[in-house]
């Protein structure tokens, strides 16, 4: 696992892109999403992604493999709403450990085929572990501001099993990402503190927060600099931020926690703002064009992708990442207990 | 006292709160703590949250940069109570922009309070008073759970109570959290136990000075640790004579703070400045403070009894508010305070017979005030705006009052109508204006940007102003102004029209537009002018013999100008040719530009810009004249420099926080050369793409002065040289919707503030570009080292002339700029049909690169080069005339 502390001060890491926009290309259907397995579960199933991982297996190791073949460093496994919290809404709280492991078992598969065959360049499985649907600073009732709809203990709970999974399964390093709920993120952080001192074992942690709009603010209402801040008391891998903004937009708000760091920098934007459809249509050489104004500013150290970008946007960001050098950082420092 | 150190604790609530070697005292706000604050508990039991949510805001409104938190009381749940009210508190980005302090003795109400905030908050507090073990587990959890945490000077012993104890807990204490939890040490802060002094105990004597010295220590030997304390603590024993109590937290706060104490619980409204405190007392409280005689307590009792209670308030002077009613209101607009202007007007408006008479009466005798003190320079145009914002505020209130009785409507002395004449976009200086003379009681009917005359006519005519004034920046805009006059002759209007704006002059009124109509044009460039001309012209009394007097001296100054314009004389464009600026083309070297070919430039922010702003213009459109910074600490204006300056840096760094100021540019590098004569040929791959037409200077010189022309610049074609140029434009996108964000809260202030701004930004963008031009994408200056004053004083080679202004006053040119770059594609900037560019804010022109060439000013020049001209860019004579009429000289 110290191979990917290395590789992040020889070169800049190229983490793959949006799973959902590539799943969205096979057009499953409610029978594809159930398989035979659920074929008589009592709540439709479409959409529920992170469910493929047991029903469709091939098609997310396809994926990964397109990614990987792309140049990623690093995959992220399919697991963006693997907590009983999010799977409640599929009644599929029971079945958290198994989505997990299986996405992090796949994704592991596949990171060491290529390793096997590009020895020089490792490949690594980062854990995804998204902000869950709900809130734990903000209330969902505009009439009620002082009402919680999740705590923090069940949101640690919650984290604590899927990371569990998640290494159990073989992920190499913990992605936490889209925060836009900093406390969210901070029980995940806390979960992760638990497990890695119960199981006496360290392990890498990639943080990613999201701003929604131009204000430079997380949704709930930090700066940048005060996210930050709020999350540098665990010994994190990188920090950084992820969707809601195409590359350009989010520049400003990697400026503003670069010069605050010393933590690898990572960020994966979405592919431009979504058009009146919805899609994502800024191209590869768009973006990749907005990506090496980031790597021209040594600002980076990861850079991938998030909602809309294929692995041809990955494919030219891994080319423009290979001409720069890394974000000068500090050397990781491990948790001292 | 310097203390070394490596880390600084990082705070946060919405907003980070970052300690670093020049931080200041923290100030922890004290009110929302039950045992602090009898209200709060009160507010608490009785679950009246909204209202305690309002003392946490004031405490932040006051300057609190900490809130501590406390439910410690037998009679309230405190863990229920710290959990909703943080939820509380959680939603109001008022209040928790700061960072929580989480006071409590009872870890489950800690832990509680930790799970509900996400910023990284600071728990109060935790001690060895129940054993290391103890005291290990709930320093972890709160690593974990990503907190300061403050350390109380207590072990299982009891409490430090002097020097020794003090340090030996302390230190006892940081080894613990730094070497068996891995706390980081910059988030310890140690209580190190402020007791009071003058008890009349021996043993509390060394109280104040033991927690000083204990202070120095633990600064200087604990690594990166804070240090504080409960202030209030320590005058315990004068409880009933604040005004001891006000010197002895200073004098106490004084010497601490210089050892080292760098947070603290400190009620604001209970501390002297220390420079104020009376000698005598001074001497005392410190002779107690300080433990300097075996008597101080005894002396401090006696003297005690001739001090009187508190009696300076603290923070803002708000003195003048126990003054008679007009006072306050003119106070008020005076000093621009908005804080109780509704207040005071309603309760005018209850004393007032009608609510008019508070706008005619009260309002108009502090705004005559504050125009008495402007015209006395006693005042400078910032004041004025500010004071036009209070008053805007005042009339808003009292509208529906007025409203309510029918029929009787304030009289305005008169109504001006305003506009930025058609093709023109530049409104700041109008602005100005319009807000001055409202100010004065004018009703001002602002038409905006780009009026067409027809519509200044016919509003003229509908609203039955008094007087028109125009404003324009942009030399077509002469035209425009010369054309409304005639307009209103041939509509027989009688009423003055006021002239402003960077480009009109008194000899261009005088001679061009005052000669089209027969009643009074007046040329007005400063806004503080305005107000006495409009008032002369519209007094019934005096205004025919100030029209005539006006009149004649016009015609004076026409007479004058033009005869002085008949002195000067020049050549043919021929001979102006030959004597055209000679560059050795053999030896002089033309460098090819590292990227040929246009880019844009989408990602700039605004932050990078900022290097590059020259301040001085900034403060002249605000009438403030100076050179930045000198003017800072100019005699006359320095005071205002320095508040305007403030306002302007606020301002900023809100902008360049919500990007509500957007940057976008586009430049193109060319192949180029010049022919016939005074073109410039621009090419691509060969293919030429456009020419640029320039013009030649025709006075007639002394021998061996030239007559430039900016083709001058360019290696002719017949050189068989390939030479390049280049051209840009930058702009500024949103001035417009920031500064109507700010007018439709009536805040004229903040709307010029905003634009003058953007211009700002505009110009410092174009100086960016410029250098980014020199040392990268061109590349010919790559060595150059210069700083931003050398960057002003243009200390570098080559030039980026703007048409529109003196070396190419043609604005015409603009158009061949914009379809080489096809800039109004790629950036969206336009051009109105004065080819004004729009956003206003903006700039375009050319890069020369040659290291001779220079900025020149065209002059006049004659007949002959407007038939060339037309000639060569093939369009009407007529039309050559028009854009090029005022550097054409009088035949």
């Amino acid at each position: 696992m110290s191979n990917i502390k290395q590789a992040l001060q020889e070169r800049i890491l190229v983490l793959d892109g949006a799973m959902g926009t590539m799943l969205q290309r096979y057009k499953f259907t409610e029978e594809d999403f159930r398989g035979e397995r659920f074929k008589d579960y009592p709540t439709p199933l479409q959409g529920n992604n992170d469910l493929l991982s047991i029903t469709q297996p091939e098609a997310i190791k396809t994926i990964h493999g397109k990614y990987f073949e792309a140049g990623a460093d690093i995959v992220e496994t399919n697991t963006f709403s693997g907590t009983t919290i999010a799977m409640a809404d599929y009644q599929m709280e029971d079945l958290v450990y198994e989505l997990n492991y299986q996405s992090a078992k796949i994704a592991k598969e596949v990171a060491d085929e290529f390793t096997a065959k590009e020895p020089h360049k490792p490949r690594f499985v980062a854990g995804s572990i998204g902000p869950t649907n709900r809130t734990a600073s903000m209330s969902p009732d505009v009439n009620d501001p002082g009402y919680r709809a999740v705590t923090f203990d069940e949101l640690r709970v919650a984290y604590k099993q899927q990371v569990e999974a998640l290494l159990d399964g073989g992920a190499d390093l913990l992605l936490v990402e889209t925060v836009f709920d900093t406390l969210n993120a901070k029980a995940a952080l806390f979960a992760i503190e638990e497990v890695k001192e119960e199981r006496n074992i360290d392990v890498p942690i990639m943080l990613s927060g999201t701003i929604t709009d131009a204000s430079g603010r997380t949704l709930s209402g930090q700066t940048a600099e005060a996210f930050l801040i709020s999350v540098s008391h665990i010994p994190l891998l990188s920090i950084g931020f992820n969707c809601a903004l195409g590359a350009n937009l989010l520049q400003p708000h990697l400026e503003a926690i670069a010069n605050k760091t010393d933590l690898a920098i990572s960020a994966h934007p979405n592919a431009g703002l979504p058009n009146a459809f919805g899609e994502y249509d800024e191209s590869p050489e768009e973006m990749g064009e907005q990506i090496e104004e980031y790597l021209k500013r040594d600002l980076i150290n990861i850079i991938g992708g998030c909602c809309g970008t294929t692995p041809d946007h990955i494919k030219v960001i891994a080319k423009i990442a290979a001409k720069y050098k890394p974000r000068r950082h500090a050397e990781f420092v491990s948790a001292s207990h | 006292m310097k203390i070394k150190q490596t880390k600084y604790m990082k705070l946060s609530g919405l907003e980070p709160l970052v300690l670093n070697e020049n931080s200041n005292f923290i100030n922890v706000g004290e009110r929302t703590n039950v045992a602090g604050s009898r209200k709060f508990l009160r507010l608490i039991k009785e679950e009246r949250f909204d209202e305690a949510l309002d003392i946490a805001r004031h405490q932040v409104d006051g300057g609190a940069q900490i809130i501590d938190i406390n439910f410690d009381d037998g009679l309230i749940d405190g863990k229920e109570s710290m959990v909703r009210f943080l939820n509380l508190i959680a939603a109001e980005p008022d209040i928790s922009r700061v960072p929580i302090m989480i006071d409590s003795s009872k870890w489950e109400i800690i832990e509680a309070g930790l799970q509900v905030v996400q910023g990284k908050c600071v728990v109060n507090s935790i001690s060895l008073k129940e054993g290391e073990e103890k005291f290990i587990w709930k320093a972890k959890q709160i690593k974990r759970y990503g907190a300061a945490v403050i350390v109380m000077a207590f072990d299982e012993v009891g409490q430090a109570d002097n020097y020794e104890r003090r340090i030996e807990i302390a230190t006892k204490s940081y080894r613990i959290l730094v070497d068996k939890v891995g706390f980081p040490s910059e988030d310890i802060i140690f209580d190190l136990n402020i007791f009071p002094v003058a008890t009349g105990m021996d043993e509390h004597k060394k109280n104040a000075i033991d927690f000083i010295e204990a202070t120095r220590w633990v600064r200087q030997n604990l690594p990166n640790v804070s240090v504080s304390g409960g202030v209030s603590n320590v005058s315990f024993s004068f409880r009933g004579n604040d005004g001891v109590r006000e010197a002895m937290h200073s004098v106490f706060l004084y010497h601490a703070i210089q050892a080292g104490m760098n947070i603290g619980i400190v009620n604001p409204a209970l501390l002297e400045v220390y420079d104020d405190i009376p000698k005598d007392l001074l001497e005392h409280v410190e002779d107690v403070i300080l433990d300097r005689r075996d008597d101080a307590t005894e002396r401090l009792l006696d003297f005690a009894e001739t001090v009187k209670g508190s009696k300076v308030e603290k923070g803002v002077d708000l003195s003048w508010r126990e003054n008679p009613i007009q006072d306050r209101i003119t106070h008020a607009l005076v000093k621009g305070i908005d804080a109780f202007i509704i207040e005071d007007v309603e309760t005018a408006r209850q004393e007032a017979e009608k609510p008019i008479d508070v706008i005619e009466g009260n309002l108009m005798i502090g705004m005559n005030v504050v125009g008495d003190l402007f015209g006395a320079g006693k005042m400078f145009l910032p004041q004025v705006v500010k004071s036009a914002r209070v008053m805007k505020k005042a009339v808003a209130y009292l509208n529906p009052f007025i409203e309510a009785e029918k029929g009787d409507k304030q009289e305005p002395v008169g109504k001006v109508l305003m506009a930025t004449v058609k093709g023109d976009v530049h409104d700041i200086g109008k602005n100005i204006v319009s807000v001055v003379l409202a100010c004065n009681n004018y009703e001002i009917v602002d038409l905006g940007v780009m009026v067409p005359p027809e519509k200044i006519i016919a509003m003229a005519i509908k609203e039955k102003v008094d007087i028109i004034g125009l404003s324009g920046l942009i030399t077509p805009s002469l035209d425009e102004m010369v054309y409304l006059a005639k307009e209103m002759q041939r509509e027989n209007f009688e009423i003055p029209l006021l002239i402003g704006g960077a480009t009109t002059s008194k000899a261009h009124t005088a001679v061009k537009i005052d000669t089209q109509y027969t009643n009074a044009v007046v040329h007005v460039n400063d806004a503080s002018r305005a107000v006495t001309v409009v008032g002369d012209l519209l007094n019934k009394k005096t205004s025919n013999n100030y029209v005539a007097a006006m009149k004649k001296d016009y015609d004076e100054f026409r007479a004058k100008f033009l005869k002085r314009g008949k002195e000067k004389s020049y050549i043919s464009l021929n001979e102006a040719r030959k004597r055209k600026f000679k560059i050795d083309w053999k030896t002089s070297e033309t460098i090819k530009p590292k990227e040929i070919g246009v880019q844009i430039l989408k990602q700039l922010s605004l932050k990078e810009l900022v290097p590059f702003i020259d301040w001085s213009p900034f403060f002249r459109s605000w009438d403030l004249h100076g050179k930045y910074p000198n003017i800072l600490t100019d005699e006359v204006v320095g005071e205002q420099a320095t508040q305007l300056f403030a306002d302007a840096q606020e301002m900023l760094s809100e902008i360049i926080a919500k990007q509500s100021l957007k940057p976008k540019g586009v430049f193109g590098l060319f192949e180029a050369n010049a022919i016939n004569e005074d073109d410039i040929s621009v090419q691509k791959k060969g293919n030429e793409v456009a020419v640029f037409r320039t013009l030649r200077q025709q006075l007639k010189k002394r021998d061996g002065i030239p007559n430039i022309a900016l083709a001058d610049f360019i290696a002719p074609k017949d050189t068989g040289k390939t030479d390049y140029i280049g051209a840009f434009c930058v702009a500024i996108f949103g001035a417009q919707e920031l500064a109507e964000s700010y007018r439709s809260k009536e805040d004229d202030y903040n709307a010029i503030m905003a634009q003058a701004l953007a211009d700002r930004f505009a110009e410092a963008f174009a100086e960016y570009l410029h250098k980014q031009i020199r040392i990268k994408h061109w590349g010919y200056g790559a060595n150059e080292n210069l700083t931003n004053e050398d960057l002003i004083k243009e200390n570098y080679k080559g030039i980026r002339p703007a048409p529109g202004y003196p070396a190419c006053p043609d604005h015409l040119e603009k158009e061949t700029i914009w379809e080489l770059l096809e800039v109004e594609k790629l950036i969206g900037v336009t051009l109105t049909e004065s080819l004004a560019m729009w956003p206003a804010a903006a700039v375009s022109g050319y890069y020369f690169a040659n290291p001779e060439a220079k900025y020149f000013g065209l002059g006049k020049i004659t007949d002959d080069q407007v038939t060339d001209f037309a000639l060569r860019k093939n369009i009407a004579k007529d039309k050559a005339r028009k854009w090029l009429h005022p550097n054409i000289a009088e035949e």
